[in-house]
């Protein structure tokens, strides 16, 4: 283990694949009991025109998928108000028009080279700026978790309920939302705008087979994050495979694990106090 | 069980008057509510005291659930007044919460201590303790670590009404609680309902049997509109029962008494 990370690359893509571990992860539990996983791989999709703006003009690809991001939750905003048109059918629209532009763009003669890490990550590209700013959002994003715990947690069990106790739930649903974009920008570097939803749907999908529990679910999830993270890496620097694939690929070799695991565990039962 | 009730009328209990504003925790007056503007249920005028416990009868379809989400807001008022003067807290049919997510009895129980929290706030141990205190209340403590969608039918909704203590709720919304409970948890429900009666809170009881009913202190008949609002014994006669079900009406020979035809149960799973 020791071997491939004396790279200081892959030493850096091994803390970037933590950060994107512990944002994903945690926040992935969420996403799964919100109902969010189709709005997650709609938002990741949606910023790229915006990735491919920023690699085009230079700027820094963060920038650009954040830019890209607010531009796609807004048109799914006003697509979604067109009469007729259901939420679902609006998002598609949207993202698959967005993602189409953002394909044009990166194959106009004037594209860069490299196009190719932007739908499918770099995560060996990644420099202390790009790390220093992961980090930063990824502190954010925990450190909102742990706040808005026990409010999510009531809003996703039972939201007419968490109105008699003023909980809002479209404010839980905004800020669940909120910090999904802010997580997509985290992974998307390292990830790319197709993988970086195996990061948020991955972990949580894998531990909520294992764990019945949130808190203890939110950890587990983080921990298979970051193990799949590593594990993605040495493969990749072994057999010379995509390092952003080969994390998606140990990402659902530990779902089918933890699925099958489940299959031959024995029911719970309850019983009955007098 | 009725320990805490019994301290409660030591120390004295209220000492306001039965008629007082006071006791009052809502009240109507020509109620019409619905959703987008139309019109569910039509001229409701209903009052709910303290320690009353109000059944809240009527076909599926009548307009039980819409009174109820007429408290809590979910259905809009059309005309007519409401007036809703203590916190209220629902215990929804379990079918509707989700029975695959990942909490224990005993945090579903904490998060009635929300209300009295700021945002940033997390249930602490002062919190635990009180929704213990529930738990305990409702004959659930030793299962406060299941899991909550691992529990019996009945058991939720003991944990769910655990959870409207927590919260010290005046009013409890309980929408058809009896469904898909056998008769042992039925009967531990009902005199769960009763205790908390002399608390001196309020319990609006939707449900399917006319019997339980002719126990309680008040009936709100509702068919589309309110067909009676009073003591059972003065309100539920042959013909407020005809028109709060049509012509499913019953003669039970051995009571003396009417029934109803059993309406149909949308069991969810």
């Amino acid at each position: 283990m020791i071997g491939p990370f004396s790279d200081p690359v892959m030493q850096r893509a091994l803390v970037e694949v933590t950060l994107v571990g512990v944002c994903g992860g945690a926040l992935g539990c969420w996403v799964i009991f919100y109902g969010l996983s189709y709005a997650s791989e709609s938002l990741a999709h949606g910023l790229f025109p915006g990735l491919v703006a920023a690699a085009l003009l230079g700027l820094p690809l963060v920038l650009g998928a954040g830019v890209g991001l607010v531009a796609a939750a807004l048109a799914v905003a006003v697509a979604s108000r067109v009469p007729g048109v259901g939420r679902n059918v609006a998002v598609a629209v949207v993202v698959t028009s967005l993602f189409g532009l953002g394909v044009l763009l990166a194959l106009s003669p004037a594209s860069p080279p490299g196009i190719q890490a932007l739908l499918f990550g770099d995560v060996l590209g990644a420099n202390d700026a790009d790390l220093a700013l992961s980090g930063a959002l990824a502190l954010g994003i925990v450190g909102a978790l742990w706040l808005l715990h026990g409010r999510l947690l009531a809003v996703g069990f039972d939201r007419d309920f968490a109105r008699s106790l003023g909980v809002s739930a479209a404010a839980a649903d905004a800020a669940v939302l909120t910090l999904l974009a802010g997580a997509i920008l985290v992974g998307v570097q390292g990830m790319g705008n197709l993988l970086v939803v195996a990061v948020l749907i991955g972990p949580a999908a894998t531990a909520r087979q294992l764990s019945s529990r949130m808190a203890p679910m939110m950890l587990l999830s983080v921990a298979v994050a970051a193990l799949a993270g590593a594990a993605g890496l040495c493969l990749s620097y072994y057999a010379g495979t995509a390092a952003g694939a080969s994390i998606a690929a140990a990402l659902v070799a530990a779902y089918l694990a933890s699925a099958f695991g489940r299959r031959s565990r024995l029911p719970i039962t309850v019983e009955e106090v007098p | 069980m009725n320990r805490a009730a019994a301290s409660h009328e030591a120390d004295g209990g209220p000492l306001i008057s039965a008629t007082s504003d006071r006791d009052v925790l809502a009240e109507a007056a020509g109620l019409t509510v619905g959703y987008g503007g139309v019109a569910a249920i039509e001229d409701v005028s209903f009052r709910v005291s303290r320690g009353d416990r109000i059944a809240l009868l009527g076909p599926n379809g009548g307009g039980k659930t819409t009174l109820l989400r007429s408290i809590t807001g979910e259905a809009d008022r059309i005309s007519g007044s409401l007036r809703v003067s203590a916190s209220w807290a629902t215990v929804p049919q379990t079918e509707r919460s989700r029975l695959d997510y990942p909490v224990s009895a005993l945090d579903v129980a904490m998060m009635g201590s929300l209300a009295s929290l700021p945002w940033w706030r997390q249930p602490g141990r002062r919190e635990r303790a009180a929704a213990l205190q529930a738990l305990e209340r409702v004959g659930m403590v030793k299962l406060a670590g299941a899991t909550f969608g691992e529990l019996s039918a009945g058991q939720r909704q003991r944990v769910l009404i655990a959870r409207g203590l927590v919260q010290d709720a005046g009013l409890l919304l309980l929408d058809e609680p009896f469904t898909g409970l056998d008769a042992s948890s039925s009967d531990r429900l009902e005199t769960l309902i009763g205790a908390l009666a002399t608390e001196e809170r309020g319990i609006l009881i939707a449900t399917h049997d006319l019997e339980q009913a002719r126990r309680w202190d008040l009936v709100v008949c509702l068919n589309r509109r309110q067909i009676a609002f009073g003591p059972p014994g003065e309100v539920l006669d042959l013909a407020v029962l005809e028109a709060t079900y049509g012509g499913a009406i019953v003669a039970i020979p051995d009571s003396g008494g009417l029934g109803i035809l059993p309406p149909h149960h949308h069991h969810q799973s």
